[in-house]
Parts: C-alpha cells; sequence; structure tokens
C-alpha cells in the first residue's frame, strides 16, 4: 500500500509539473503579454519599457522557472487589474467556492448513493421510477433556470432563503442544492448499475449461503464493491465544482474562485488566471490523487498499481 | 418435532419448480424425489440443463427471484423448509448447510481477506470471538491441504489459484461442521489435472467429519468412486435414483444407460469406437409435458410411453427409476450380473 502511494504520488507530481507548464505558456499563447498590459495608445517604447520591467524579454524558460518558485511559496504576482497580490485575491476567493464544493459534493453523495441503492435494491419499483425521474430531471434543467426557479420561489414568494450574499451558513443552501443537484444523476446512475451488477455476481450468492442478513449483504458485500466507480467519478466532479461552479456563483452573488476566474479572462487579468488554472489544476490532481488511494484502500486488487 | 438418529437428514417429496416466463412458464423440476442420509453421499447427474443447479439452491433457499417453489415435503432434520422463515433459513445457511458453488474465481468477495471470509460465518452462527474463529479458519485450511495456512488468511483471493481458492470455498463450507454439504459441480472451472484431486478431497472430508452431501459433477469416474446413492435427471425429473453400486452395474431407464455408455471404460471400450452419444434434444419444459420427457431420443419408445409412468422398483428396495419397458430392466439386471 506504502508503495502505490508513492508511486501515485510521484505521479501526481508529474502531472502537476506538466500542468504547470501550460498554465505558465497560457501567457503567451494569448499574444504578446507586454502590448497587453500597456492598453491601447501606448506607444512602442511605452511597450518595450513594460516588457523589461516585467521581464518578459527574458528566455522563457528562464521565465517559467522564475515563475514557479515564486508560485511554490505562494507568490503568483499581481493582479494587472486589482493591483493587490494575486494569491490574497485567490485565497480570500477560495474559501467560498472550496465551501460551495464541499457542500454540493457532499449533498450529492448523501441523496446520490442511497437512492441508487434503493433503486438497486427493488429494480423497477416505485422508488426506482422516481430516482430515474430526478436523474433525468437533474440532467435536462439548466443550473441557472433551477437557480432562478429556488430563488423565485424560497426567496421571493415564501421569504424563506436569502437570494444572494455569503454571510451565513444559509446563504449557502440553494447553492448547495443547486450545484449538488447537477452532479447527482451521473453518480446515482453509477450507483445503480454498480449495485445491480455486484448483486448478481458470485460472492452475494456466496454471502447469502453462509447465512448473512441483508444488510450485511447489502452495505459488507456489495457497496464496497459497487462504490469504487462511484469513488473516482466524485473525484472528478468535485474537481469540476470548484473551478465550473461560475454558473452558480452568478446566479447566486456568491464572489467565489469561479467567479473571478470569469471576470479575470474578461479582463486579460493573465497572472489572475494563471494562478486560478495552477490552482484549479491541483485541486483536480489532489482529488485524482485521493480517489485512487480510497479505491486502493476497497479494493485490495488496485493496490498493485 | 421429535427425530430419530436414522432419519433422513434431507427428505424430498414432489418438488417442483417453475421459471415464469413473458408467455408461459418453464417448469424446470417436474416433481422429484428422493432421501438424503446423514453422513451420505448423493451424486446428481444429467445433462445441462436438467434442473440439477436449481434442485440444490431450493433447498438451501436462494432460488432467484420468481421462481416458485412447490413441494408436498421439503424436510431438513425435521425442519419444514416450506415453511421457515427468511430469518430461520438464514440461521440454518452456512451453519447447519452449507453450499459449493462452480466458480471458485468469482464466488469469493475480491474486496475482503480469506481469513475475514473464512471466519465471517462462524462468527455470524457461533457467536465466536476473532481469536477462536481465526485458529478454526488455520485449522480447516490445513485440512484442505493449504501450506502456510495462517498466512493465507491475510490474501485477498486474486493472490490466490482457482484450485487453492476452491479449496478454501471447502474450508469455508465445512466452518461450522455443517451437516449437510451442497456442492454444486465444484471442479468443472478448474485445471483437468485438479479436479479429481479437490473432488477427492471433499468426498474424504465429508466422510471423515460425518456430513451428508449433495454433489452435482459431470464426472462419471467421480461418481464411480465417492458416491453412495445417484440420482439421474432428465428434463426435470429423477429417472432412476439407487445405490452408486446398482446404478452403474445395474442400469434400468435407457438414459442412464446412454449417459454410462457416454464415458469410455477401459478396458471394454474399443479404441476408435464411437462413444455411446445419445442423438436428440430435450423437449420443451414450457408447457406440460405428459409421459416420458425421454421418449423422443429413447431407441425403446412405444405408444406406452406416452401415458403416465410411475415409479418403479428394480431389483431391491433402493432403486427405483421411471420407465415403462420390462425390457430395460431385464438388459440393466443382465448387465449387473
Ligand atoms: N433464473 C432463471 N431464469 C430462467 N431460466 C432459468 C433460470 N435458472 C435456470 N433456468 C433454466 O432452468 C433449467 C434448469 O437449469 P439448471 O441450472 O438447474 O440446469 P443444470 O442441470 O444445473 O445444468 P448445468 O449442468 O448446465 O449446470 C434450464 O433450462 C435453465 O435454462
Ligand atoms: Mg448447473
Amino acid at each position: 500500500m506504502l508503495v502505490f502511494i508513492l508511486k501515485r504520488l510521484g505521479l501526481a507530481a508529474l502531472v502537476a509539473v506538466t500542468v504547470s507548464a501550460i498554465s505558465f505558456s497560457l501567457l503567451f499563447l494569448a499574444g504578446d503579454p507586454a502590448t497587453a498590459l500597456a492598453g491601447e495608445q501606448a506607444t512602442d517604447v511605452d511597450i518595450e519599457a513594460i516588457r523589461r520591467l516585467y521581464g518578459f524579454d527574458r528566455p522563457v524558460l528562464v521565465q517559467y522557472w522564475d515563475w514557479l518558485a515564486k508560485a511554490l511559496q505562494g507568490d503568483f504576482g499581481e493582479s494587472y487589474y486589482f493591483k493587490l497580490p494575486v494569491a490574497d485575491l485567490v485565497l480570500q476567493r477560495l474559501s467560498i467556492t472550496m465551501t460551495l464544493g464541499v457542500c454540493g459534493i457532499s449533498f450529492a453523495l448523501l441523496t446520490a448513493v442511497p437512492l441508487g441503492v434503493i433503486a438497486a435494491i427493488r429494480p423497477n419499483s416505485l422508488i426506482d421510477r422516481l430516482a430515474l425521474l430526478l436523474s433525468v430531471m437533474g440532467q435536462a434543467m439548466p443550473s441557472f433556470w433551477f437557480g432562478l426557479m429556488l430563488i423565485v420561489i424560497f426567496s421571493i414568494q415564501l421569504g424563506w432563503l436569502p437570494p444572494s450574499g455569503t454571510k451565513t451558513w444559509v446563504h449557502f443552501i440553494m447553492p448547495t442544492v443547486v450545484l449538488g443537484y447537477y452532479a447527482m444523476p451521473a453518480i446515482m446512475r453509477l450507483t445503480r448499475a454498480g449495485m445491480l451488477e455486484v448483486l448478481a455476481s458470485d460472492y452475494i450468492r456466496t454471502a447469502r449461503a453462509k447465512g448473512a442478513g441483508e444488510g450485511r449483504v447489502l452495505f459488507k458485500h456489495a457497496l464496497r464493491n459497487a462504490i469504487i466507480p462511484v469513488v473516482s467519478l466524485a473525484a472528478v466532479q468535485m474537481g469540476f465544482m470548484l473551478g465550473g461552479s461560475i454558473v452558480v456563483e452568478s446566479i447566486f452573488a456568491l464572489h467565489g474562485a469561479g467567479y473571478l476566474a470569469w471576470e479575470s479572462i474578461g479582463r486579460n487579468d493573465l497572472p489572475t488566471v494563471q494562478a486560478l488554472i495552477l490552482i484549479f489544476s491541483m485541486f483536480y490532481i489532489v482529488f485524482t490523487f485521493l480517489s485512487d488511494v480510497v479505491n486502493a484502500w476497497l479494493d485490495p486488487r488496485m493496490r498493485a498499481g | 418435532m421429535e427425530t430419530a438418529v436414522n432419519d433422513p437428514i434431507l427428505k424430498v417429496r414432489n418438488l417442483r419448480l417453475t421459471i415464469p416466463l413473458g408467455a408461459g412458464s418453464l417448469n424446470a423440476v417436474r416433481g422429484i424425489d428422493f432421501d438424503l442420509q446423514r453422513g451420505e453421499t448423493l451424486c446428481i447427474v444429467g445433462e445441462s440443463g436438467s434442473g440439477k443447479s436449481l434442485t440444490a439452491l431450493s433447498i438451501i433457499d436462494l432460488l432467484g427471484r420468481g421462481i416458485e417453489r412447490r413441494a408436498d415435503r421439503l424436510e431438513f432434520d425435521g425442519i419444514d423448509l416450506l415453511k421457515a422463515g427468511r430469518s430461520q433459513m438464514r440461521s440454518l445457511r452456512g451453519d447447519r448447510m452449507a453450499m459449493i458453488f462452480q466458480e471458485p474465481m468469482t464466488s469469493l468477495n475480491p474486496a475482503y481477506t480469506i481469513g475475514d471470509q473464512l471466519v465471517e460465518a462462524f462468527r455470524l452462527h457461533r457467536k465466536a470471538d476473532r481469536a477462536a474463529a481465526r485458529a478454526r479458519a488455520v485449522e480447516l485450511l490445513e485440512k484442505v491441504g493449504i501450506t502456510a495456512a495462517a498466512s493465507r488468511l491475510g490474501q485477498y483471493p486474486h493472490q490466490l489459484s482457482g484450485g487453492l481458492r476452491q479449496r478454501v470455498m471447502i474450508a469455508m463450507a465445512l466452518m461450522c461442521e455443517p451437516e449437510l454439504i451442497i456442492a454444486d459441480e465444484p471442479t468443472t472451472a478448474l485445471d483437468v489435472t485438479i479436479q479429481a484431486q479437490i473432488l477427492h478431497l471433499l468426498a474424504e472430508l465429508t466422510r471423515e467429519m460425518g456430513v451428508a452431501m449433495i454433489l452435482i459433477t459431470h464426472d462419471l469416474g467421480v461418481v464411480a468412486r465417492v458416491a453412495d446413492k445417484v440420482a439421474v435427471m432428465y428434463a426435470g425429473e429423477l429417472v432412476e435414483t439407487g445405490t452408486a453400486k446398482k446404478v452403474f452395474e445395474a442400469p434400468v431407464h435407457p438414459y442412464t444407460r446412454g449417459l454410462l455408455g457416454c464415458i469410455p471404460v477401459p478396458g471394454r471400450t474399443q479404441r476408435g469406437a464411437p462413444l455411446g452419444a445419445i442423438p436428440g434434444i430435450v423437449p420443451s419444459l414450457i408447457s406440460e409435458v405428459s409421459g416420458c420427457a425421454f421418449r423422443s431420443r429413447c431407441a425403446e419408445a412405444t405408444e406406452a410411453c406416452g401415458a403416465f409412468i410411475p415409479h418403479r422398483v428394480a431389483s431391491e428396495g433402493s432403486h427405483s427409476f421411471r420407465c415403462v419397458h420390462e425390457s430395460g430392466r431385464k438388459a440393466g439386471a443382465e448387465a449387473g450380473t
């Protein structure tokens, strides 16, 4: 198991370096950064001055190394737009996004897994149909529409929940539901399919032949095997929620990292975009690593690495 | 309920299993009777699809959803299994009756160690502590011929070969000293070289521990060596039952005789001569079958075969068959002498 973890860590580090190189090169893919920075009325002399000021005249590899070394120390440079250290800016926004992401995925898992299990125990039953209906709705309904409907019902009509802001946990209820409901259908279907397959397997029959009770069969023998692909999916979705919660953040005016990324792209604020892309990618890498470790713990066959 | 020592451990009367299908229903098992004495080995033979596995699963109550089980009597040690509730069946399974399945590669849970899976039934039924259960597991692994038994407990199924896994399954079935073991083609999925080895191990252990066994197998050579009784199944019926000696030496039913003709006998079968393969196909069991189900493939079939076929007793009490033909009996008797 330790060897497996070390191997995966090495792999994760390799991916991280690659991703960092890509996010760094974004700076140049987007055109000449000095020109962009100098603005429309700048003369060639101004541009040249800026080029030297920001160090764009140095060899690319040197610039990358410099950027990476600073990034590792938490220094992502200064935002072109806010004229503030990118690190402070991102950190402040990230806490909102993290809260939302963790709540969202928890909501999704806590609804989808039990529903998927029940649906698999009683295929074609009323609950199974209901679960299917819920998941089809979740897939068909755009997040922005669902979010707006919730605001109309719970904020405007009933006045129970605040429509926007981040002051208290109550503010996070609707965003959590919208974000979580977006991830729920895939998790539910995967849980249901996995459970159906596992419940039909020979080792479940063996467990029953030993006199194991239904609860033991379901949770000890079946769920552990059925949940393995769900763990990987949830990790990817968690990564996606952190980076891709822009819609939800906009609707509920939660000014999180997703929203910041969207704003920064519009403003050509490259250091901020770079930092966010790097951080979001690192999240993906961390979640994938964690899901690999959890899966290796669940399934001994994966430990061979 | 009072049960005497020489009462059979398993009593089956007129067992019928029906599988509802879209249109009609499949009468997979159509009224079978047999008794199994304590410590006795009954081998069920018969071709694929004759209902052997369903019969086995119906006893331990692990039939798939929707399959209907009916019988006049189905008793295990005097317990009426037809009336037993789920929890009573659960307390019998794995404790007093155990099952060994065909597929050792997939019959063990990949997520748990051999040790965990071995002790599970023991801890469930005996309320034993961990140490006692593990000691018992080691003892049984040694019994089934696994070396370095203690270190195997921490291994996972994927680390063992098919033969070893089936040995583990056998050890698992024996954990609680059951009175009945049902083994459904326990070696079909294994390498030919270890099939006989495993079957003999199973036979030896059940004999040694006094466990009654229902062994389903296609290997007639093994049947001849390990069976006390043989039941020949055809199209959901037992066409011939009796002691192994009687059935092998004086088979009466044309199907049994055909089946026995299917294996080469050293010395008696000539090299290059065709084996007695039975031509034809099994009738559909979706509608009611009247008369003898084997008659379309039987060389001796006459008009009488279309009528009801009663059970008939051959030379001695423990040997019975279902065939209207006197000639079959004579031929069998002659072959036996
Ligand atoms: N769950 C099921 N649904 C539909 N048909 C079934 C089901 N289980 C068994 N059958 C049918 O019932 C009949 C008897 O099956 P069974 O598995 O008992 O045969 P078997 O004698 O064990 O054969 P084999 O030697 O191939 O294992 C077969 O025709 C089979 O197709
Ligand atoms: Mg079978």
